[in-house]
């Protein structure tokens, strides 16, 4: 197995979101014989949002596998298959069908290796896509991080960008523990840098997108992007906030939001799934725990209100937390105080 | 094992049965249902093509003799279960267009006041319990309101609605068996157009039949011409009134066909089918074969037929300048009926 980090690579071209989680993917299924992806339509079709294009021609019916629209036996396959010792990549589509296979998913794979006293481990990849702003209504959009966050034994990777996409999917292969990689929607075709070579971002490490002074803004998955630019409209207004990438919600990286928030003395945290019970509520009770002496104003929380995605555009508009929301919070927090 | 006798098998007859015993009325309302449901399909593949429509549209044109066929069996007090490709469904059951175009364009005045889209359409005053986005879900839904009709003494069915696909899914099978062993009014209508998404039915699973499955809890079936409005209907006619009389669920699988993409109107990323089966099928399009015939043995004039296109397109024009006209949802309202009380 190659190890090639993060550090080492460098980015020579762009490339979509999308293409490169397949580039990934591709290159943990060289690196490694025991790699194969099951999932409803993606080898012959390539997938429904062109995740697995061409894979099929290069690694064939034995690697490349057809199911039929039964998630939990699929999940179940994949968990099965990683106790003997395969590397499985099983594609559940939307998030939402999570709810179709919830048990293999925290009933079997993530307790596994625990109950079995150690004795074996399930590095097991599911691959979904969340995320609203696809006017895709309630059950075809949501963001579930929390859930399978909160479960013991799981790991959660939320890639904010192409760069993140590649690195966080073959980290995700490369682990010995099952992970979910949850791609974002709406950044499918968006492009960014990425490194040729194979590369993983280490699970469990943050990412400081942005440095400011004045306000930390930790921002999961797509929110990093908006983040980003609240940060510019900030910036013309002589305020700096740090955007921090969290990457991994499970295991989350705090020691990285710990260190900015002594810096800046503020934080607002912000994710597009609902806000009540989401991982901000995590967030903000760890920081003060840690670093309450740091906070100049009480941790800020930014999501979505308390009710499914709408379908109508102009609702869920409305309902994502947007640049313009991020903006306006951190104004908020440095008013206080 | 031996094969089911079936009305007919999945690409043949060219000849159709003669009517039967349904007579003039059912054949005109059989039509009229397939029409309306044919002109919202394709005014909304339009609107769909020319921007207008947010998110997700799964078509339903070619397989309008399984909803038409079912839902001129039923009452408006029998409820159904719908699918992603629900449109079809909803029309046949008496579903208004204009809360049917309003909810596609996201507009307050939709049938889930623009909350739902495309896929959720619902109507409790036809018993229209919803179209559904996971695959499977309203299966052990159909049984739930089987159980209520029963429950309250009442001698409504329901009917639940599901592509071949969605017979691989667990809740499908766990819902057969329920419905079986509690021996509930509710009938299984396996709309098999031969693809689960991009996946022909021989991709996912071994059976020619869906049907057969039905065998492995118990529970009878039958496998009718799915094109033919006519061999639906009097199938449905026979198991909702089976249903009602107390003896349990049964299945039904109509071989159908697709003739729009499994999402949108365009844009074959891989072929999955050739243009030929397409056409194939197409020749064997529901409503030149319920036309035909009906013409043939005089049934209908021409002008009668033409006369019936003619209403739904004019009623469809106003359905959309109404959901045209029809504002969008207020976000002040974001939090509406989240809850109930
Ligand atoms: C639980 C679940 N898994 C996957 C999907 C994605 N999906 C939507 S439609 C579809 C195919 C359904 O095939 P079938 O039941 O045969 O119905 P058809 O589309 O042919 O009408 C799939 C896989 C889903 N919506 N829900």
């Amino acid at each position: 197995m190659t190890t090639t980090t993060e550090a080492q690579a460098v980015a020579t071209r762009k490339l979509t979101y999308v293409k490169a989680f397949n580039e990934g993917l591709a290159q943990a299924m060289r690196e490694d014989e025991n790699v194969f992806v099951a999932g409803e339509d993606v080898a012959g079709y390539g997938g429904v949002f062109r995740m697995f294009d061409n894979l099929l021609d290069e690694f064939g019916p034995r690697r490349m596998i057809d199911t039929p629209i039964s998630e939990a036996a699929l999940v179940g396959l994949g968990v099965g298959a990683a106790a003997r010792g395969l590397r499985p990549v099983v594609d559940l589509m939307f998030m939402d069908f999570i709810g179709v296979c919830l048990d293999q998913i925290v009933n079997q794979a993530a307790k596994m290796k625990y109950m079995f006293g150690g004795g074996l481990s399930v590095p097991l990849t599911i691959t979904t896509a969340s995320g609203a702003g696809l006017g895709a209504a309630a059950q075809h959009s949501q963001s579930l991080e929390a859930w399978l966050a909160h479960v013991p034994g799981l790991k959660v990777v939320m890639p904010s960008d192409a760069y993140t996409a590649k690195g966080l999917t073959v980290s995700a292969i490369r682990d010995d523990n099952p992970v979910v990689v949850m791609l974002n929607k709406v950044l499918l075709g968006s492009s960014g840098e990425v490194p040729e070579e194979i590369y993983g971002i280490p699970l469990g490490r943050a990412h400081t997108a942005r440095q400011g002074s004045d306000v930390t803004v930790i921002a999961l998955g797509r929110m990093v992007g908006e983040a980003l630019a609240a940060a510019q409209e900030l910036a013309a207004e002589g305020v700096e906030i740090e955007v921090i990438d969290p990457r991994t919600v499970q295991p989350l990286d705090t020691e990285t939001m710990f260190a900015s928030v002594r810096r800046t003395n503020r934080v607002l945290v912000v994710h597009e799934a609902v806000t009540f019970g989401g991982l901000g509520a995590e967030i903000a009770a760890q920081i003060q725990d840690a670093v309450f002496d740091y906070l100049d104003a009480p941790v800020l929380r930014i999501g979505a209100p308390f009710s499914p995605v709408p379908f109508s555009p102009v609702l869920e508009k409305a309902y994502v937390p947007d640049r313009a929301r991020i903006a306006q919070g951190c104004r908020r927090l440095l008013e206080r105080s | 094992m031996a094969p089911r006798a079936s009305t007919t098998s999945k690409k043949s007859p060219q000849v159709s049965p003669p009517l039967g015993p349904v007579g003039p009325k059912a054949v005109k309302d059989l039509h009229e249902r397939m029409v309306r449901i044919r002109l919202f399909e394709t005014e909304a593949g339009k609107l769909m093509e020319a921007g207008k429509l947010p998110g997700f549209l799964h078509l339903y044109v070619g397989q309008e003799a399984v909803a038409a066929g079912v839902m001129a069996a039923l009452r408006d007090d029998d409820q159904i279960t719908s699918t992603h490709r629900g449109h079809g469904h909803a029309v046949a059951k008496g579903v208004g267009f204009r809360e049917m175009y309003a909810e596609l364009y996201g507009r307050v005045t939709g049938a889930c006041l623009g909350r739902g889209g495309s896929m959720h359409i619902n109507d409790l005053k036809r018993g229209m319990l919803g179209a559904n986005g996971i695959v499977g879900a309203g299966v052990p839904i159909a049984v739930g309101a089987a159980f209520a009709a029963r429950y309250k003494g009442e001698d409504s069915v329901a009917v639940t609605f599901f592509g071949d696909g969605a017979t691989n899914i667990g809740a499908w099978h766990e819902g057969a068996n329920m419905a079986a062993i509690l021996g509930l009014p509710v009938v299984f209508v396996c709309e098999n157009n031969g693809y689960a998404e991009f996946t022909p039915q021989s991709g996912h699973m071994l059976l020619t039949d869906v049907a057969d499955r039905a065998a492995a809890y118990g529970m009878p079936s039958v496998v009718v011409d799915g094109m033919d409005a006519v061999a639906v209907h009097q199938a449905a006619t026979e198991a909702v009134e089976r249903a009602r009389r107390g003896e349990g669920p049964m299945m039904i699988e109509a071989k159908t066909y697709r003739f729009f993409d499994h999402q949108g109107v365009k844009g074959l990323r891989h072929p999955y089918r050739s243009d030929e089966e397409v056409a194939e099928w197409k020749t064997r399009d529901p409503i030149d074969l319920i036309e035909t015939r009906a013409l043939a043995d005089g049934t209908a004039t021409r002008a009668e037929l033409d006369d019936v296109w003619q209403r739904t397109r004019d009623e469809i024009a106003d359905a959309i300048a109404y959901a045209e006209a029809s504002p969008p949802p207020d976000p002040a309202d974001l939090l509406l009926n989240v809850y109930s009380g």
